[in-house]
């Protein structure tokens, strides 16, 4: 799986209140929260995504509220995946959860710049930045996770290993 | 093999006799829970997974909090699906307002959760229940969807911090101080994906509201759960409530921890948070006193009867300063009846106070104090974030229940030391 696109940069701890403010949480559909996505911080963040753009971020992407509307907004807006020198628990879950693809990598974080063009093979686990100036070993996904990915999301995974 | 309290209540779940922290494992779940924000997307998954049935319809609880009563149409429509689903499909453990308050503060109060518990919500805060000696931790609504399909998660073994807190608290110090001042030392990741134990001979003496209020922080230092072993304390308060098994994990003497922070509380001092992180976190001496627009008290954090009653006791034969707003918001009809009938409610509404019912209100900037552009406010509530309570210019600082009423007396931050 290959995502390729633009970088929107963020720092550390970005919260799920900044990805989604709560007063958007009277309504739960994709294209709703979409439109809402970073309202406050990044005014117009939603209406200037390109096809693949990648969000790369510091340490604690998604803290705070368990709210899944955060990884569905990233994921409605046309956010290919996010990059991150960590993410926070529930947030990390959600997004496997749902299909966004997360990937932690501290080097790459340091090196990229908002505008920049960076291109990631999840498969090979490989991270590289505009005309391959640059290139970093991605970490691995764990293999539990890769199994849920791999189904389609956790709804799947479950459907295919039959409830009990 | 020695174990933590954290470790031997999943061992018990996943029918182990044994777990090591980094081990990926499927346990079995005693409790699931939604509100209104997160059931809808919950339901919506289990709908597609294509369950016929909850696992248990005594093991689902749903609560509406968020937005409740609605505040809109859209927010009524959320409610109103949770509300047909748990009718369809019998959920014994629903409440409709009047019977409803805050989901962390009625399921602990109705007994639906016990020691030695496992319980999985979708709203972070429900680590909160770790203060009864259960494992509590809060996932997304796709999870929890697939919980109240199956019964059944996965979780990964998380190693433990223990918290050690010694020496006695002086006045007006209390258990959101503790808590605090932790997060003050770890940092809002700093205990990402771990769980955090708290000990030592401070926590003997906590009562169960304050152990509620330091448990429902682990979130906030990016913990899986939070929780404290069960003593009599625990025992007094959860066995009236409860007919259901209780098993009272403790850790082993020999446990492994990846690591131990000692926290003198000897010369504690009130702890407040400065915008815009919970872990900016400064002794109330050395804040500014910050001219205050509103004050708010309540919440998953600080909506209990102890809460209320410290309010109380500031704002006896005082009123709120004359450009300051105080909205106390009690966290279930059990702990407003008992403030009404204690003079707690009269108290506050002689003092000036505006008092909401119970539900989570403006701690989430949704409704009942949203906060306009460049107000500052100091709340009881767990998180101060760019934009949490209202308008992404606005500033939060957080502090506990007295704290707060001295803040709204005074119209600006400072202690009950000043009146």
């Amino acid at each position: 799986m290959k995502c390729e696109g633009k970088v929107w940069k963020f720092g550390d701890d970005i919260d799920t209140d900044l990805i989604i403010p709560a007063r958007f949480l009277n309504v739960s559909d994709e294209k709703s929260l979409a439109e809402n996505c970073f309202a406050d911080v990044r005014p117009g963040f939603a209406q200037n995504i390109g096809p693949g753009d990648i969000i790369v971020a510091g340490r604690n992407f998604g803290c705070g509220s368990s709210r899944e509307h955060a990884p569905i907004a990233i994921k409605g807006v046309g956010i290919s995946m996010v990059i991150a020198k960590s993410f926070a628990r529930i947030f990390y879950r959600n997004a496997f959860n749902i299909g966004l693809p997360i990937v932690e990598s501290e080097a790459a974080v340091d090196v990229i710049s908002e505008g920049d063009w960076v291109s990631v093979d999840l498969e090979a686990g490989t991270l590289k930045t505009e005309n391959d100036s640059e290139s970093f070993v991605i970490q691995a996904i764990p293999a539990f996770m890769r199994e849920i990915i791999r189904a389609g999301g956790l709804v799947d995974y479950v459907k295919q290993r039959g409830l009990k | 093999m020695p174990m933590t309290i954290t470790e031997k209540i999943l061992a018990a779940h996943a029918g182990a006799d044994s777990v090591m922290p980094g081990e990926i494992i499927q346990v079995d779940v005693d409790l699931a829970l939604a509100n209104d924000i997160t059931a809808p997307l919950a339901i919506e998954v289990f709908y597609k997974l294509g369950t016929q049935e909850v696992f248990h319809k005594d093991k689902v609880a749903l609560v509406p909090d968020h937005f409740v009563p609605n505040k809109d149409i859209a927010s009524a429509e959320q409610a109103k699906t949770m509300r047909l689903f748990a009718r369809k499909h019998q959920i014994t453990h629903y409440f409709e307002p009047g019977e409803s308050g805050i989901e962390h503060v009625i399921l602990p109060e109705k007994g639906l959760v016990v020691p030695g518990d496992l319980v999985m919500g979708a709203d972070s805060h429900t680590c909160t229940y770790g203060a009864l000696g259960a494992f509590a931790t809060g996932v997304g609504s796709t999870d929890l969807g697939v919980v109240m399909a199956t019964g059944q998660t996965w979780l990964k073994v998380p190693p433990t911090i223990k918290l050690v807190y010694e020496g006695t608290a002086g006045p007006w110090v209390g258990g959101k101080d503790l808590i605090l001042r932790a997060l003050g030392l770890l940092g809002v990741d700093g205990a990402a994906y771990k769980a955090l134990e708290f000990s030592g001979p401070t926590i003997k003496d906590l009562s169960m509201d304050q152990r509620f209020t330091m448990a429902n922080m682990a979130i906030e230092a990016g913990a899986k759960n939070g929780i404290f072993e069960p003593d009599q304390i625990t025992k007094d308060y959860a066995e009236p409530r409860s007919s259901r098994k209780q098993v009272c994990f403790s850790s082993d003497p020999d446990a492994v921890y990846e690591r131990t922070v000692h926290i003198d509380v000897n010369s504690l001092e009130p702890q407040i948070a400065l915008p815009h992180s919970p872990d900016h976190v400064r002794p109330l001496s050395k804040v500014d006193p910050v001219r205050l627009d509103q004050v708010f008290i309540g919440s998953c954090t600080n909506g209990r009867m102890e809460d209320l009653r410290a309010a109380a006791d500031i704002l006896k034969g005082r009123s709120v300063a004359g450009d300051t707003r105080l909205i106390v918001i009690p966290g279930s009809p059990d702990i407003y009846r008992e403030a009404v009938r204690d003079g707690i409610i009269e108290t506050l509404l002689d003092g000036g106070a505006v008092i909401g019912p119970p539900c989570c209100g403006p701690c989430l900037g949704g409704h009942m104090g949203v906060l306009a552009a460049g107000e500052k406010a100091l709340s009881t509530t767990n998180r101060n974030f760019v934009g949490r309570m209202g308008h992404p210019t606005s500033e939060i600082y957080l502090s506990n229940p007295s704290v707060a009423a001295a803040s709204a007396v005074l119209g600006r931050i400072g202690g009950p030391g000043e009146l």
